[in-house]
């Protein structure tokens, strides 16, 4: 029973999902509706379950002095700190008052500290793609020649400095209308292939689980 | 002297009379004509102000009926648009339950649109609609107001749920002519025939990735993605997560899988273990392999980055949803020499990992690389049926283009899924 039961569950509610997409009535609608419901409710429930084992892990690497145990650490102070100041500003403030409210210590800690180290990882990636695309654009062979023309022209395109470069000789603006044809044309064709590929797979993967032949998921063979 | 004073004087005075006759007559004409100007500017206002509160034309060809294709609870109400169109602010849709008065103002179209869909009604109750073409203008005294025509009304009209969705007819086609075609090769699997697959380089290189690391007597990092269990990327991560355990206990190499859903993270946990029993190794795990580092998509990625960086895995699996924290894995997994192994079926994000890594399932490769790794027969199966299903959208393609550019029949409408 252990893996029967969570395959009839998965059965019904992947059933439930792609009648309710076609037949939009009760009591597919109502169904797919408390499914939704449930998935939020067991997700909020499944946030402590990673905290407490985020703390476990940590504690541990803490207590075995093991070589990463200063970043752990950090992470329990960090933890404790934003969760005893949350709880804080939530009791502190009153019924009508929240711990988000703008002024509370915890909007200052989301907007000052939070926010700038988000903002610090995303910015990164200015950079991975400097050093990803130079990697890529190597004319190491055909696709990868093929890939630098097409970077270039469409980089190009991106840029006035390319069209301007042109205008002693034309004022038809051929770098920009190349690289609009390069992305209305060839990358359409190529992005609507992959989601076509996609669609399927999912299709494909999606009936593997509901009639149970796929079973990885649930610790089947 | 005398005369001369007398002479002055009275020359003295006609000039001043002649001065204050003029300034006298110059002002009263100036008067006359500012009151004029005053007089016909105020007739003018007048005149503007009364063309901008005529209403305006009402709109025409009113109809409300109960919304096509949906789950009841709402209405689709449309008209033929107001000659006045250029001149409106919008159109207010109108309801009430009753004939005759009662209606209030349930929705507003702006101008230039011709339908509303009012999606606050009750099931199986009668409603009737008008529309009111309305104008805003500015008054004589300077105030916003609004001048407005209402149509005749329509009703009574009743709203239900649909019990088919005649807007994805096609749509159930193609899902019943794929999903036929992945049973028949089941089936046809089942029964024993012999199914060919392509060989997928990414797949192949499984075994090699894991060797690799036995060998270097480093860890494996399995990456499932930042998406929860509700997401069917997540599920074919999980589903190669299992394949690769196996070949992890086989070889005793440590498989460390760091999660940002917490789900995710009991999910791996028992395929894991699993996977491990599976090949005689359950003591080998430890539950601790598969730990839980945030939901926030920037401080897992940064919590990753971290690991590998001190770490120094020898290999890297990629699998599952990912978004803008892609390249920043893949490229510090790169920076750390791991051999990396990527699959998603995020368009956006595929160029980042064929950059960044070794090997890259392209789409509909991750969804296929559990049932390729597994070798079972019925699995082995639907993929099968899933080149099936390619083959036919390949031919609906080309047949669709060559029947737009060469006829007039506009075959793309008919294909439309809503």
């Amino acid at each position: 029973m252990r893996r029967e039961i969570p395959l009839i569950i998965t059965t019904i509610a992947g059933l439930v999902f792609a009648i309710s997409y076609f037949i939009p009535h009760w009591p597919f609608v109502e169904a797919e509706s408390i499914f939704g419901d449930w998935i939020a409710i067991v997700q909020a429930f499944a946030i402590w379950l990673g905290a407490l084992n985020l703390i476990k892990v940590s504690l541990e690497k803490i207590y075995r002095k093991k070589e990463d145990a200063f970043y752990s650490g950090i992470i329990i102070v960090c933890l404790l700190v934003t969760l005893g100041i949350g709880f804080y500003d939530g009791f502190s403030g009153g019924a009508q008052s929240s711990f988000r409210d703008t002024g509370t210590t915890f909007d200052w800690l989301y907007r000052f500290i939070y926010t700038p180290l988000t903002s610090t990882m995303f910015a990164m990636l200015a950079f991975f793609v400097a050093s990803a695309s130079y990697r890529a654009f190597r004319a190491r062979n055909f696709e990868a020649t093929l890939l630098l023309i097409a970077g270039f022209f469409v980089m190009g395109g991106r840029v006035p400095l390319f069209d301007l470069a042109l205008k002693p000789f034309t004022d038809v603006p051929y770098f920009s209308e190349f690289a609009g044809w390069i992305m209305a044309y060839p990358l359409t064709a190529g992005m609507t292939a992959i989601m076509i590929g996609i669609a399927l797979g999912i299709m494909s993967s999606s009936l593997r689980i509901i009639l149970g032949i796929e079973r990885s998921h649930i610790g089947g063979a | 002297m005398k005369l001369k004073n007398s002479q002055h004087i009275s020359t003295l005075y006609t000039s001043l009379f002649f001065t204050l006759f003029v300034l006298i007559f110059s002002t009263l004409t100036s008067q006359a004509q500012t009151e004029q100007e005053m007089f016909d500017s105020v007739q003018t206002l007048i005149l503007q102000a009364e063309v901008a509160a005529t209403p305006p034309a009402p709109v025409t060809m009113l109809s409300a009926v109960d919304n096509p294709n949906d789950k009841g609870g709402a209405m689709l109400i449309s008209w033929e648009l107001s000659v006045d169109d250029a001149d409106l602010k919008s159109y207010f849709v109108m309801r009430s339950d009753t004939k005759v008065g009662g209606f209030e103002q349930v929705g507003e179209a702006v101008r230039g649109n011709s339908s509303y869909v009012d999606n606050k009604v009750e099931d199986d109750k009668e409603y009737y609609y008008y529309v009111n073409s309305v104008k805003q203008y500015t008054d004589f005294d300077g105030n916003e107001a609004f001048a407005g025509a209402g149509s005749q009304s329509v009703g009574p009209i009743v709203s239900s749920a649909q019990w088919f969705n005649m807007a994805r007819v096609y749509c159930l086609f193609f899902v019943l002519l794929v999903s036929g075609a992945i049973m028949f090769y089941i089936n046809k699997a089942k029964s024993g025939a012999e199914i060919y697959v392509r060989k997928i380089a990414g797949i192949d290189a499984v075994d090699e990735a894991v060797g690799r690391a036995t060998e270097m007597g480093r860890k494996i990092f399995f990456i499932p993605g930042i998406q929860d269990m509700n997401d069917v990327q997540t599920i074919a991560g999980i589903a190669i997560l299992g394949r690769v355990g196996e070949l992890a206990a086989q070889y005793e190499t440590w498989l460390e899988v760091p999660v940002s859903k917490s789900l995710v993270m009991v999910t791996a946990r028992e395929t894991l273990k699993e996977a491990y029993t599976k090949v005689g190794r359950p003591d080998a795990f430890n539950q601790d392999q598969v730990h839980y580092l945030t939901d926030d998509q920037f401080g897992y990625a940064a919590a990753i980055d971290g690991m590998v960086v001190r770490e120094k895995p020898a290999t890297i699996f990629y699998m599952g949803a990912f978004f803008a924290e892609s390249l920043i894995l893949a490229e510090t997994g790169n920076a750390a020499g791991a051999i990396q192994i990527a699959g998603t079926a995020m368009p956006s994000q595929l160029p980042f990992f064929v950059a960044s890594c070794d090997y890259t399932l392209l789409g509909e490769e991750l969804f296929a690389a559990s049932a390729y790794l597994s070798k079972e027969p019925r699995q082995l199966g639907s993929l099968k049926g899933q080149d099936f299903g390619k083959l036919i959208f390949m031919t609906a393609i080309i047949l669709g283009v060559l029947i737009e550019t060469f006829t007039d029949v506009p075959v793309s409408k008919y294909f439309l899924v809503k």
